[in-house]
């Protein structure tokens, strides 16, 4: 019998892991998101099932999955319900180079931040099947503004990252965050704020979050790609939303905001306080500001955004060179 | 295995399909609503899209048609009041208001001085709780989800001070021919009272929190114009004319009731678009209070209804009478004719939501999606008072 290769089962063992983490984290931000939304609209929020509510996400993703399967008249079956596996699968390999602390890092890869960045390209493929898989209107108008959205904040995205990069000289999250000091003034956010801005800003949008929600804006297009989508198949859309949203706010805690490393003692809980107050602020937009417009919301990333972080990465390259 | 799909689902309905036949090359057909979140009930609008933009656009209506018109010729004339609440469930109080008018117009009916400050408290009241909900309705359309649990809060509580006078919460049927139904007694008066210096109070708040929001200004200001002109060719009143700059209202220019003993004003803006319509019922809510306040302080005692109001079996004078009154979306009209008996011969409700939504069409052409839902949902429509 051959002998199984360590990293196979290195990384079969992490990519359970990552599962885990994923399911738990977003069962965890169902629960934030809809006590944060309550406390925000003067209501308590979910409080019946379980103490403080914390069971409601559980008996939701439950109604989810024991809800039937439904394919419209008319649909492309296979584009179909190939959209919410597109859309869920890459997140597994985002969480691998994520680095939650020195020791807990699922891979470590000297190009963690490219994986990362390609894995998210993958999400605008599955919007683009779904809405044009669901022979719905609603689905492909919704489609067409994923695409166009998507595409466009992608690039700022990229070069505010590779701002930081540049400082690094690494495009590996764990040596990014090891070259950031404990304390918070030591971190990238403060050698690169217009950087930490530009990328929050888009990662909000790349997350398709209000208020950049416009491929599912639900006032205009009802739901918008996942008009069609009922059961586990929504189920999907959501997990995959929120997983990148933890992935977004992930990167930005490795990337500005000093990773594990924190005032005493180091480790995956700074991480994880960082990435919840990051997720936090990101609801709050939600549910505070009202859905931008379309064409005000391309002409934000190509008029400002997109110079702003060229711009940036020029300033940052020549001071690099001093 | 093949499935066949029926060809009169491809095809759509009547509507769509004359819809269809001006079609332009390369343009979708979209059906927004009956049951779409931002139709606010059972409107459908039939749009002919190039991409994000609009190219055409048709309301088609008829989804929630109840008859009242046909009703109030086998009711009697006390009996038809109850239909009145129903057909703007948002400011019901308006079009008891006119058509308790009409008839006592045509019947030559005075009406107690209590009660016409009565109606006009209640009537304000109202006012801002369907403003109220209109507001929190439309930042709902423009995608911000919090605002209307704020305007539910406000209007929970004007619903409870209705609630003691009208007995009921939504539908209400307070007005009776020749006065009201019920006094408003020292606690309800005092409960209002209250409530004029609380609401002052969360205004600016929401004015901070969502007027002066920089998203919001830029998703109104300068969407769908409509001008003077405009509302003259389809009879639009209300907000609309006003954010056209005209300052028209009935309370004032037919004034009727108490209205020309209080000291309030019409607030109008220039700027014809969605911002101008947004700002006048903003201000429209202090307005309100202002007359509500100075109402409370002027009501004198006395009866609320006359002696030998109209009973069921009551006979009208033959004749017609018309009468309007200005409801939260614009003159609520109401006209009567009798032939001399129990029943009225022919009611004719002038809905002011069905004027204001045919200026829809126009105001869309050209626009974004977006846009139109923004221009829809600042005519502030009631379905069930655009069908009647």
């Amino acid at each position: 019998m051959n002998a199984i290769p360590i990293e196979l089962i290195h990384i079969v063992i992490a990519i359970a892991l990552v599962a885990g983490f994923v399911g738990l984290n977003g069962l965890v931000l169902v629960w934030v998101e809809r006590k944060v939304a309550g406390h925000v609209q003067r209501r308590p929020g979910p409080y019946e099932v379980g103490p403080n509510g914390l069971l409601q996400p559980l008996a939701d993703a439950a109604k989810l999955v024991g809800k039937q399967l439904f394919t419209p008249d008319g649909s492309d079956k296979l584009v179909f319900w190939l959209a919410p596996i597109v859309s869920f699968l890459p997140v597994m390999p985002m969480f691998l180079p994520m680095p939650f602390s020195p020791f807990l890092t699922a891979m470590e890869v000297n190009v963690g931040l490219v994986l990362i960045l390609a894995f998210a390209g993958l999400n605008i493929l599955a919007l683009c099947l779904a809405g044009w898989g669901s022979n719905n209107k609603y689905g492909l108008l919704g489609a067409g503004r994923a695409v166009a959205q998507g595409v466009a904040y992608e690039i700022p995205l990229l070069l505010s990252v590779l701002a930081v990069c540049f400082m690094t000289g690494s495009l590996s999250l764990t040596e990014i965050v090891a070259a950031q000091g404990n304390w918070p003034w030591q971190w990238n956010w403060i050698y690169q704020p217009i950087a930490f801005i530009l990328y929050f800003t888009c990662g909000v949008a790349e997350t398709n979050r209000a208020p950049f929600d416009l491929p599912e804006a639900e006032s205009e297009l009802v739901a918008g790609f996942h008009t069609e989508y009922s059961g586990m198949g929504f189920g999907l859309f959501f997990l995959a939303e929120y997983a990148e949203m933890i992935v977004v706010c992930g990167v930005a805690t490795a990337l500005f905001l000093g990773g594990w490393k924190g005032p005493g003692a180091a480790g995956a809980w700074w991480f994880l306080l960082k990435l919840y107050v990051l997720l936090v602020i990101m609801i709050w937009f939600r549910w505070t500001y009202p859905r931008t417009r379309f064409d005000q919301l391309l002409n934000l990333c190509w008029k400002w955004l997109l110079p702003l972080s060229i711009l940036n990465l020029l300033v940052t390259a020549l001071v690099i060179k001093l | 295995m093949t499935r066949t799909i029926n060809p009169d689902y491809i095809r759509g309905d009547l509507y769509t399909q004359r819809f269809e036949q001006g079609k332009r090359e390369n343009t979708l057909i979209l059906n927004m609503g009956p049951q779409h979140p931002s139709t606010h009930g059972v409107l459908r609008v039939v749009l002919e899209m190039d991409g994000e933009y609009i190219v055409r656009a048709e309301p088609v209506l008829g989804y929630l048609h109840r008859m009242h018109e046909k009703m109030a010729e086998v009711k009697s004339y006390v009996g038809f009041m109850p239909n009145m609440g129903r057909v703007d469930y948002l400011h019901p109080l308006a079009w008891n208001w006119s058509y308790a008018g009409a008839v006592e117009r045509l019947a030559g009916i005075e009406v107690p001085r209590r009660a016409e400050f009565l109606r006009v408290i209640a009537t304000e009241l109202n006012r801002i709780s369907s403003h109220l909900l209109w507001w929190g309705a439309y930042l709902l359309d423009l995608g911000a989800f919090t605002p209307i649990m704020y305007a539910f809060e406000d209007r929970e509580i004007l619903m409870d001070i209705l609630q003691r006078p009208t007995g009921a919460r939504l539908t209400y049927s307070y007005f009776r021919l020749g006065g009201v139904g019920a006094d408003m007694d020292e606690r309800c008066l005092r409960q209002i009272l209250d409530f004029v210096p609380y609401l002052r109070k969360k205004l600016p708040v929401y004015k901070d929190l969502v007027t002066d929001n920089v998203i919001l200004r830029k998703r109104l200001e300068g969407v769908g114009d409509m001008d003077v002109d405009m509302c003259r060719r389809y009879g639009a009143t209300g907000p609309i004319l006003r954010g056209a700059g005209l300052a028209s209202d009935t309370r004032l220019n037919e004034t009727y009731s108490v209205y020309n003993e209080i000291d309030f004003d019409i607030p109008s803006f220039p700027e014809t678009d969605a911002m101008a319509r947004y700002m006048v019922r903003i201000r429209e809510i202090e307005e309100s209070l202002k007359i509500v306040e100075q109402a409370v302080a002027m009501i004198p005692e006395g009866e609320i209804l006359i002696k030998g109001a109209p009973k069921p079996n009551w006979k009208a004078p033959a004749g017609e009478a018309y009468f309007a009154t200005e409801g939260a979306r614009g003159k609520v009209g109401v006209w009567v004719v009798s032939d001399g008996g129990k029943s009225p011969y022919r009611i004719k409700l002038r809905a002011p939501g069905f004027s204001n939504l045919s200026l829809f069409a126009e105001a869309s052409q050209g626009t974004l999606l977006a846009d139109a839902v923004a221009i829809m949902g600042s005519i502030d429509m009631v379905i069930p008072e655009i069908d009647r």
